[in-house]
Parts: C-alpha cells; sequence; structure tokens
C-alpha cells in the first residue's frame, strides 16, 4: 500500500489531470523515487487511478525505466545505440564491469550501484555517453569512468 | 551566411533565453500577430503555403495534417495539441538542442498551432532521459503563464490555451503518434490501429495533432515572415531550413541548422570535418537508425526528401551516422536491429518475433557462426516485415537499414560465414 506521503504527492498529481489513468506513470514514478523500485503491491496505488492492479501492472512492466525489481543506490545506463556502439561503448561497459564487478542487469554487492543498458540517449555527438542517475555523462574514457565513479561512492 | 531562424537565437552554451530575453529578440510577436490578425483557418494556410513537412521522419506536410482536424461550433471538445519530444531515434539529436536551447520558441509555435486548429489542451511529451530540457520547459510553461501566453483569454483575446509537461518513462515506441496517445491516456504504450486518424479520433476519442519538436520550432517564423520567405530558406524543393546532424568516426560531430537541402559531402566534409586521422569514409545512414546505407557514390545527394528518396533512402530525421571503414557493416547492423528488437512493443506478432529472429541471426553470422542459407531467411524477413503487415511503422523502418546493407555490404556479410569469423575482430 502507498505510504501517506506518496499517498499525497500521488493525489497532488491527480488535481491535474482530467483523467486519472492518464496520471499512472507519474504515480509509479512517485512510488520508485521514494521505494527506489515499483514491487508487485501496487493495488493501493491502483485503486486511486481508478484502474485495475493487473492494467496498472501491464504499464508498469510495459516501460524500461519502471523498475520491477530493487535497483542499486546509483542506477548507471550505458548507452548502446549505433554512434554510441562506433564509438565504443563496450570498452566502457568493460571497464566499469572491471571496477564494479557487474554486467548489464545486475547490482553491486554493496547495493550502490545496478548498470543497466538503454537506448540512444541523443547525445550522439558526445559518445559514448552514460547517465548516472539524472545526470548524463559524455565522451566517456576509462579516466573519465573513473573519475565519474568517485563522485558517487 | 543563410538564415539559421530555429538557432539563431540558442546560445553556444545553450543557457535558454528568459522569457523577457525571447521577446526582446522579437519573440512572441508571431503569437500576437496570429491572435490579433489572422484566422486559425489564415494561420492554416500560412502554413500549407509554405510546405512545411514534418520533421520527426515521415515528412508528411504540416498544414495538411492540421486540415483534417474537424472546425467550427460542431467539433468534438477538447480537442488537443501535442509535442512529440519523445525523441529517441538512434543518432538523433536535434530535439535535444531546441528543447534545452530555447524552449519559449516551441511554446509560442505549439500555442500558434493550437489556435489553428482551435484545440484546448496541448502536452508535451517528452522522453524521460532529457532532464534538463524538463526543468527548461516548466520554467518556460510557468514563465507563459504569468504572461497569460497560456491560460484563459491569451494576451487579451477570446482564445485560451493549457499546456502540460508529460515525462515519460522509456520505450521508442512512445514516438510513434498513436503509441504516444496510448502512453498520455496511462496505457500500454502500442500503436493503434488506423484508421481513425488521430486527427478525428485522438486523444481521449478526440481530435489530436501530434507535431514535432522541430516542426513546431518553425510555426512562428512562418507567421512572421510568410510562406514564400520559408520556401525562400531552401536549396531545394522541400521547404525551410533543417537541423542536420552527423555523428561516428568523424572529426566534428554536431548539429547544424542549413538550407534544406545541402548535400551530404558538405555536412560531411565542411561541418562534421571529415573522417577522423586514420578512418576512411565507408557509408552513411543518412535520416537516423531506420534508414538505408548511402555510400561514397551518394556523397553530393542533397539532404531533402525527394532527393534522397530518389538515391533509395530516406531523409528521416536528418541525422547522419557516419560508418567508417574500420568499423564492420555486420556489426553495425546487428546493433541497429539489437535496438529495434529490443524496443518492439509486442504487439503484433511480425514485429514481436521478426525482428528478435533476424538479432539472433545477425549475432550469428557476427559470432563466425552463420550459416550459408541465413542471408536467405534474413531477406525473407525483410519481406515479411514490409510496410502493410503490422500496426506501425516500427518493423518496416527496422528493416530498411538491413534490406540495404544485404546489398551494399553482401561481400561482408559472405566473408563472414565463408570466413566463420568477424574479419574486423
Amino acid at each position: 500500500m502507498p505510504t501517506d506521503e506518496e499517498r499525497r504527492q500521488i493525489e497532488e498529481e491527480l488535481k491535474k489531470a482530467a483523467h486519472k489513468q492518464g496520471s499512472c506513470v507519474d504515480a509509479l514514478k512517485i512510488v520508485q523515487r521514494h521505494r527506489g523500485w515499483v514491487s508487485d503491491e501496487i493495488s493501493g496505488i491502483a485503486g486511486m487511478l481508478d484502474m485495475t492492479p493487473d492494467e496498472l501492472d501491464g504499464v508498469a512492466t510495459f516501460y524500461s525505466l519502471i523498475f520491477r525489481r530493487p535497483v542499486g543506490k546509483h542506477v548507471i545506463l550505458v548507452c548502446d545505440s549505433i554512434s554510441c556502439w562506433i564509438m565504443g561503448y563496450e570498452p566502457v561497459r568493460e571497464h566499469l564491469k572491471r571496477r564494479l564487478g557487474i554486467g548489464p542487469g545486475e547490482t553491486t554487492t554493496d547495493g550502490q550501484f545496478t548498470v543497466l543498458p538503454i537506448s540512444c540517449l541523443g547525445a550522439c555527438d558526445h559518445a559514448p555517453a552514460m547517465m548516472v542517475d539524472d545526470e548524463l555523462y559524455l565522451d566517456l574514457t576509462n579516466d573519465r569512468v573513473d573519475e565519474i565513479l568517485e563522485k558517487y561512492k | 551566411m543563410a538564415e539559421r531562424p530555429l538557432t539563431k537565437n540558442i546560445r553556444t552554451d545553450r543557457v535558454p533565453l528568459s522569457l523577457k530575453e525571447y521577446e526582446a529578440a522579437g519573440g512572441y510577436q508571431a503569437l500576437r500577430k496570429a491572435l490579433r490578425e489572422m484566422s486559425p483557418k489564415g494561420v492554416q494556410k500560412a502554413v500549407t503555403d509554405s510546405d512545411l513537412r514534418g520533421r520527426g521522419g515521415a515528412g508528411f506536410p504540416t498544414g495538411q495534417k492540421w486540415s483534417f482536424v474537424p472546425m467550427g461550433e460542431d467539433a468534438p471538445r477538447p480537442k488537443y495539441l501535442i509535442a512529440n519530444a519523445d525523441e529517441m531515434e538512434p543518432g538523433t539529436f536535434k530535439d535535444r538542442l531546441l528543447l534545452e536551447g530555447n524552449p519559449h520558441q516551441l511554446l509560442e509555435g505549439m500555442i500558434i498551432s493550437a489556435y489553428a486548429i482551435q484545440a484546448d489542451v496541448s502536452y508535451i511529451f517528452l522522453r524521460w532521459a532529457y532532464k534538463l530540457a524538463a526543468v527548461r520547459l516548466e520554467r518556460a510553461i510557468a514563465e507563459a503563464y504569468e504572461n497569460n501566453y497560456l491560460g484563459k483569454n491569451i494576451i487579451g483575446s477570446d482564445y485560451g490555451l493549457e499546456m502540460y509537461l508529460h515525462t515519460s518513462a522509456g520505450r521508442y515506441i512512445c514516438g510513434e503518434e498513436t503509441a504516444l496517445l496510448n502512453a498520455l491516456e496511462g496505457k500500454r504504450a502500442t500503436p493503434r490501429a488506423k484508421p481513425p486518424f488521430p486527427q478525428v479520433c485522438g486523444l481521449w476519442g478526440k481530435p489530436t495533432i501530434v507535431n514535432n519538436v522541430e516542426t513546431l520550432s518553425n510555426i512562428s517564423h512562418i507567421v512572421n515572415n510568410g510562406p514564400d520567405w520559408f520556401k525562400g530558406l531552401s536549396l531545394s524543393p522541400d521547404a525551410g531550413t533543417k537541423i542536420y546532424g552527423v555523428s561516428g568516426r568523424v572529426k566534428r560531430p554536431g548539429a547544424w541548422e542549413l538550407p534544406m537541402g545541402v548535400t551530404i559531402r558538405e555536412l560531411f566534409e565542411e561541418h562534421a570535418g571529415g573522417m577522423r586521422e586514420g578512418y576512411k569514409f565507408r557509408s552513411v545512414i543518412p535520416g537516423g537508425a531506420s534508414t538505408e546505407f548511402l555510400m561514397e557514390e551518394h556523397l553530393d545527394v542533397k539532404m531533402d526528401y525527394g532527393s534522397v528518396q530518389k538515391a533509395g533512402s530516406r531523409l528521416g530525421t536528418g541525422a547522419m551516422i557516419v560508418i567508417d571503414d574500420r568499423t564492420c557493416p555486420v556489426g553495425a547492423v546487428l546493433n541497429l536491429e539489437m535496438f529495434f528488437a529490443r524496443e518492439s512493443c509486442g504487439w503484433c506478432t511480425p514485429c514481436r518475433e521478426g525482428l528478435r529472429w533476424i538479432e539472433q541471426i545477425l549475432r550469428a553470422i557476427e559470432n563466425g557462426e552463420g550459416e550459408p542459407e541465413d542471408i536467405g531467411v534474413l531477406e525473407e524477413q525483410c519481406r515479411r516485415l514490409a510496410p502493410g503487415n503490422t500496426y506501425c511503422v516500427h518493423a518496416p523502418g527496422a528493416v530498411e537499414p538491413l534490406q540495404s546493407a544485404l546489398k551494399v555490404f553482401r561481400d561482408d556479410f559472405e566473408r563472414h560465414i565463408r570466413e566463420k569469423r568477424c574479419t574486423w575482430k
């Protein structure tokens, strides 16, 4: 069930909406912001949106950035689309693996980082690119990746 | 120097103009002109006469799209105008420039366009990853409300418009206009069958126009300067300027607003600076991931809708991806198809199953495990995923680079299979 704070924030979103269901992605994001991910216990949220739990589950499983399993404190999204492939996202991913000991879809044992692949970040003129949480990082090299990881330790 | 209406007010560091700065640069004058001197039909006519075509990739004439919206007292309400800011076509980064660099230009274009179709509500559908754009758009929308460019009785007129920013949660398919509508309604973002078309029956069953960010950013300039001026910006029969992008192993990857119809060579050599030391040009995907490869012999092709199509590809988003001589073309196609397979929404079978199959075969070939008959299977899949077999153009777009690669890089595919290895590794 949603906490009081989650419920309050979802209700705030619903005030702006002509159709409650239209706010479901915002509601899922609110829950994810609080908990890091969205568990299967979503019937309470679905009720607020006039949706069945199955309908909300269908939406939640559709989107790549609604996490349905626990993720680390920081999520590293490595762009693997064509321009980043040409410019070498694979070495970046290899370097992350050496440094963190995890590949795509995995979380470090200390719960600090999750690495995920992501489609084109629209930063192709500065490839390879990745995001850590809300921050975009460009022109990646091994040294640059090391610097970035330091910031999040 | 050629005029650059879309980017002339974008600073090098992309810090956007505040509303006051935008007004000082002539901003919101077109909105005043439209609301005070032009009828909705008059604005539609100016845009139709300008020959503006959709900049999201399909190139549909914007004025014609608007003309399908029911007008007058009996029209269903509310009507909607949506800016498609879900930019996610691999290789494409032009809308990011417009969203981050000049959000008020988009807003003004949206308000005028909404007036032209008499929309009541507007949305900006923004992709999740564009965090900076989200902050800047929220700010711009708030400023526009504070100054009565949004809300009821906009600058003293009878016309009112509400505007909302919707930030998505990933998935390329959300950029497909009917999938985008389902996404906004809070459903799984699968495409809808057409007809009915969104212009008549769109968001929540009401008339809806979905236009790309670059398309909408042109509107205030067309209203200010007229259709003939807009046509005069171009070097080709397709009007206006275009924001072109170049990425890959070139000296200066980037995006530039240039007259529609500059040649691939000019873009590649003059603006992108040619290849980096040690690399040779081999091929180019001219308009984002879902367009067919062009070769050295096509360098003098003009980057406009008609010319690129005549050369056997599509202008698409105008985002060129350059393939160099040290990049394996089979690997490149594998990367493209991996993207399309992953981003297939799964709604219709040929796309969901076919693209995955294509990806697996390509991976086998790239890993030296391909069989001679694989090329035939790939060709067969290209035919099966041709237009008409799926709800939307995701799969037909996905096989465009594949079917051209099977022709222009045939030797590379055959060598991978014959030698049982990738010869670039």
